[in-house]
């Protein structure tokens, strides 16, 4: 059967066939986001041979790490980041890029999420957001919205959920962009920026999960969940105009942040040079 | 696919840069010096006392290599850099002291479950938890063997000087490449801040290992297979389009997860085990001192293992038949020759600055009719030579 539905996907060719099919629960966002993952990386033309796909522990963590076809790294969870800034200095010239989620990144991987946006190092972060820990069987995250219910806030959340893409933006990335997994073409074009920008960027998105966040939260059908992101979406320019009373429980959409700023394996490189000019150690 | 630091270029550049003699140096500096010339060319750390002077040496020296530092948010994100830049083809290290070590633990279970060469140079002082931070000890022997979960070996060498520092520092490079594993250098507060004479040699006195790479699309399809029967897997690097997957859950040869055949699991935990069990020879090492026909056999390790060679000496001008038996790499224990020697002793010392640690290993190739005693003392000052000659003498 599988085989089947995989053999007339046009991206095929970019996944471990071996591995499939994906362990994701059907209705699952994360097959989003490998599809547009895949497309941008076929748009934009890049060998797979040039890509090194690094992630953490947790569900959205299995996107691209074992099932995309290219060097994968799937670390433990939290650091995925930190393991993907030794692969960068060590391959500058590869798209490093990093695919996992929420609690992975922004939760237990905080620390080296702002810090790698800090040194503005030339990785592509995919987070994938929602709002729970999946794989551990649907526990409160710092993202999950104030009020919901998960298995361990059964009551009711009573934390503020972390902006992620705001907090990264402040931290000092290069491009900054949030969508959902309701907004695939805008998402797409994303991720195809982010891939191509020097320096640090995050695609946060907002993602689907019927099975641990959905069924406690009154939307256990996939399509309500994206009907629940449409609904509350709201452009970036948009937000810009609304009081943060108005904001509460909206998902800002678009692009937070594109900018330039020296890129830290560049810097690197540079230093070493003028280092070894400085002490005339350059080769004959 | 390349190992860095492996250029002819760079032997120009070491050449150029430390001309061969005596210097006098800390214990840190000689443990730098060791891994540049071993080839390490990848340095991630985060500062903690008593070890930053090795980070220091590194952030000065590597550029000039062409090599990189790089100072990391914390100890986790740091072995963590050190993993992704050893796939890679980077020869890597970092140098960490008591809770840096217990914040790298998770990561050091992930290098020897997906074979990744590193050192790791513990600087070990007073604990637990921040203890006297700026003291030594030699409280970290199980931490290095058992600090992780589950079930793995490990690989640990431990240095009795700074001068034994430079070149142990290299023969743990050279074990980690050669049997694609993580391994501990267990250093300590004292000797990585005493200052002492120190000789560099030419980079051609040096013995310098790589890791088996892949000799043709067979072998870098099964990066945790065992092509060649020693237990090692070559190595295919990151970014040479073999699109290999790496990951610390279990998984098969091809490197895909499988974390639900028993045999799967059983098979890889065995290899991983039997790949350093059946290499002993990559790393086994000790030092034996009148071992002979010593009665009397003082057991010892790391800083420690210098005052108990002097205690040892003078007991031999007084008459006293003892031996000094150093294990160099103290995990995997070299048990079997602790087994021999331990058939002959009447009394056993083992002099280490804990409560016990080494000892309880040594307990286990003793008999019961020898007398096993700890010399041992904490607080941050090492054993005195009289004070281990006092143990001495009281079991001649
Ligand atoms: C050090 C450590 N702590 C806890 C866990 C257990 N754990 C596995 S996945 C996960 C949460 C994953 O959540 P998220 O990153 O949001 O991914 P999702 O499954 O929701 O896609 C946790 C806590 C772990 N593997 N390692
Ligand atoms: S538990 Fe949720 S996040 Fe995990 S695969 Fe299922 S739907 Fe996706």
């Amino acid at each position: 059967m599988a085989k089947k539905i995989y053999s007339t996907y046009p991206m095929v060719k970019y996944l471990r066939k071996e591995a499939l099919p994906t362990a994701l629960c059907p209705g699952c966002g994360g097959g989003t986001v490998l599809n547009a993952f895949a497309n941008a990386v076929d748009q934009l033309k890049i060998d797979p041979k040039d890509l090194v796909v690094v992630s953490g522990i947790g569900c959205s963590a299995w996107i691209a790490s074992p099932y995309f076809l290219a060097d994968t790294l799937h670390t433990t969870h939290g650091r995925a980041i930190a393991f993907a800034t030794g692969v960068k200095v060590g391959l500058p010239d590869k798209k490093v890029v990093v695919i996992s989620g929420d609690g992975d990144l922004a939760s237990i991987g905080g620390n080296h999420l702002l810090h790698a946006a800090r040194r503005n190092i030339d990785i592509t972060v995919i987070l994938v957001n929602n709002f729970i820990y999946g794989m551990t069987g649907g526990q409160v995250a710092p993202t999950t919205p104030f009020g919901a219910k998960t298995t361990t806030s059964p009551y009711r959340n009573i934390e503020h959920p972390l902006q992620i893409s705001e907090t990264v933006a402040a931290a000092g990335a290069s491009y900054v962009a949030r969508w959902t997994t309701a907004h695939v073409y805008q998402l797409i074009e994303s991720i195809k920026k982010a891939l191509q920008v020097k320096g640090f960027s995050l695609v946060e998105v907002i993602s689907q999960c019927p099975v641990q966040f959905g069924r406690r939260n009154r939307m256990k059908e996939p399509a309500e969940m994206l009907r629940w992101f449409l609904k509350n979406s709201v452009p970036v320019s948009k937000a810009k105009k609304m009081s943060p009373e108005e904001l509460e429980g909206k998902f800002i959409i678009g692009e937070i942040i594109n900018r330039q700023r020296p890129e830290f394996t560049e810097e690197l490189n540079k230093l070493i040079d003028e280092v070894q000019e400085h002490f005339g150690l350059k080769g004959e | 696919m390349i190992i860095r630091g492996d250029e002819p270029e760079q032997v120009r550049l070491i050449r150029k840069l430390y001309k061969p003699g005596n210097y006098f140096m800390q214990g840190n500096e000689a443990v730098a010096y060791g891994a540049i010339f071993a080839g390490c060319r990848f340095y991630a750390g985060y500062p903690i006392t008593p070890s930053s002077e090795i980070a220091e040496t590194m952030a000065r020296e590597l550029p000039k290599l062409g090599g990189y530092y790089l100072q990391m948010e914390d100890e986790i994100g740091s072995i963590a850099a050190m993993v992704g830049a050893s796939w890679t083809g980077f020869k890597v290290m970092t140098a960490t002291a008591g809770p840096g070590f217990s914040l790298m633990q998770e990561n050091l279970g992930y290098a020897v479950m997906t074979e990744t060469p590193l050192v790791l140079v513990d600087v070990q002082r007073s604990g637990p938890s921040t203890g006297q931070a700026t003291k030594g000890a030699q409280g970290d022997f199980f931490q290095a063997r058992w600090g992780t979960h589950g079930d793995h070996p490990i690989i640990a060498v431990s240095p009795t000087s700074g001068q034994d520092a430079f070149w142990e520092t290299i023969r743990a490079f050279n074990i980690a490449e050669k049997l694609r594993t993580p391994v501990v250098v267990l250093f300590d507060g004292v000797l990585a801040h005493t200052r002492e004479q120190i000789r560099i040699p030419d980079i051609e006195e040096v013995e310098i290992a790589y890791r088996k790479l892949p000799q043709n699309e067979e072998e870098a399809k099964l990066p945790f297979g065992d092509p060649h029967g020693d237990g090692v897997p070559p190595m295919p690097l990151f970014g040479h389009g073999y699109f290999t997957h790496v990951t610390g859950s279990t998984h098969k040869e091809n490197g895909l997860r499988d974390v639900y055949t028993p045999e799967v699991h059983d098979r890889l935990v065995r290899r991983i085990h039997r790949k350093i069990e059946q290499n002993r020879e990559v790393y086994e090492k000790y030092e034996e001192h009148f071992t002979e026909d010593a009665e009397i056999l003082v057991v010892s390790w790391g800083v420690t293992a210098r005052p108990a060679l002097g205690a040892v000496l003078k007991a031999r001008k007084e008459g006293i038949n003892v031996g000094l038996f150093v294990p160099k790499t103290v995990h995997p224990f070299p048990s079997e020759r602790m087994r021999e020697l331990a058939k002959k002793a009447r009394a056993i010392l083992v002099a280490e600055m804990n409560l016990g640690q080494m000892i309880i290993e040594v307990e286990r190739y003793v008999n019961d009719d020898v007398l096993l005693r700890g010399v041992n003392r904490i607080g941050g000052v090492p054993l005195t030579v009289e004070e281990i000659l006092r143990e001495i003498r009281g079991v001649a």
